[in-house]
């Protein structure tokens, strides 16, 4: 890390493409492949995710010189753990099929490596706005992986978008695409298109 | 026997890794030699199984008597991050090399989302004492199958020639996408 603080820009730009979380950094992998076989489901698990990772990048800022170093790891976890509970409370009681799609994977979020790396990494060390623009830029950089990959999955999978049918009934839906294969192949043509795009820009 | 159909549906039918995509950062990160994917995998089905009887005994003796359930995410994971810890104090006592090779993966056994994961399907599906134990072995035993068949699969790629975009991560995917495929093929051997 550089002495001199990075321009406020960086910290944000960073987290939606440079240090795409996903793309990039490989973190919170579970969720971004089990829940997107619909754009919808990606979008609800990327708000969520977003929901849980700035409340606790605010958090752990504010506590940031109250914790004690030796149990730092544990206090994250309980304040993400608070969180998560809230956003899944909140799920189940206004968007409740939503809520029943994701299932067990909203309390997963609680265990998303991204956010308590990014905890770790920068809201334990920085003030409570750097955070707040760190945590903003890695949680839309989630999100908009999320949705892509749901939207790719869905298109050639369900032959829809968002739950409007794009094709006829000529359209064949793919089943692989929306079973488990389909997320991983989905995803590795997804990282190595971005990898060409920088490696064009450079 | 049923104890039997569970173990096999979660380490093969509905794998863990391929199908259920829980601890996916461990598969990528420490699948590159066979050695240490057979040590992680052995320490997280060791984690796994403790996890379920523990995490089976909070949930059905504290928090439903209690009616704390609000509270159920909490308690696990810090059930969890304490066993793991004990298990890193053990497995550098009577291990040191391996301690090494596991290295930053093995404090990261917390925030693998396969224990919480089990911890969570385990009481979603309302299993018995014996059958949460049988489904925590039987995912340890997934997790190592795949972490070590992907392990040796990568150590055959290293020699291979990949494209440029697709090396490291993006051929770990197409890869993983394969076996997926391959063990959609034990689909249907069990129902449910």
């Amino acid at each position: 890390m550089a002495k001199k603080a990075n321009p406020i820009g960086y910290e944000f730009n960073k987290g939606v493409w440079g240090e795409n979380p996903v793309l990039a950094a490989l973190l919170g992998l579970c969720p971004v492949l089990a829940v997107t076989n619909t754009a919808e489901n990606g979008l609800a698990m990327g708000l969520a995710t977003s929901f849980v990772l700035i409340s606790s990048s605010f958090m752990v800022s504010i506590l940031r010189k109250v914790i004690p170093k030796q149990v730092r790891i544990a206090g994250y976890i309980v304040i993400i753990a608070t969180f998560v509970t809230m956003a899944d409370r909140f799920l189940a009681a206004y968007f409740f099929e939503i809520s029943k799609s994701l299932g067990p994977y909203i309390p997963l979020i609680v265990v998303n490596c991204l956010i308590l790396g990014r905890q770790e990494a920068f809201a334990s060390k920085n003030s409570i706005f750097r955070s707040l623009v760190d945590a903003i830029g890695m949680a839309v950089g989630f999100t908009w992986v999320l949705v892509i990959l749901g939207g790719i999955r869905e298109i050639f999978g369900s032959g829809s978008l968002f739950n409007i049918a794009l094709f006829g009934d000529w359209f064949e839906p793919w089943m692989v695409m929306i079973l488990p294969p389909g997320a991983f192949f989905t995803l590795g043509l997804m990282i190595a298109a971005y990898k060409l795009t920088n490696m064009k820009g450079a | 026997m049923e104890l039997i159909l569970v173990f096999i549906s979660a380490a093969i039918v509905n794998n863990f890794v391929l199908s259920y995509f829980l601890g996916i950062c461990p598969f990528v990160g420490v699948s590159k030699k066979i050695d240490s994917a057979i040590s992680m995998g052995m320490a997280v089905t060791f984690v796994m199984a403790i996890t379920a009887i523990v995490t089976w005994l909070i949930h059905h003796l504290i928090l439903v008597p209690y009616d704390l359930l609000v509270l159920e995410y909490v308690a696990f994971i810090l059930v969890i991050a304490s066993l793991v810890q004990l298990v890193e104090m053990f497995v550098r006592k009577v291990s040191k090399p391996l301690y090494d090779s596991l290295g930053i993966f093995l404090p990261l056994i917390t925030t693998n989302c396969a224990i919480l994961g089990l911890a969570l399907f385990a009481i979603l599906r309302e299993y018995s004492f014996a059958k949460t134990l049988s489904f925590g072995l039987g995912a340890g035993a997934g997790f190592t199958l795949a972490l070590v068949l992907m392990a040796g699969i990568r150590e055959e790629l290293e020699l291979a020639e990949i494209p440029k975009p697709f090396e490291g991560a993006g051929i770990t995917m197409i890869v993983a996408g394969c076996l997926a495929l391959s063990f959609m093929g034990f689909a249907g051997l069990i129902s449910a």
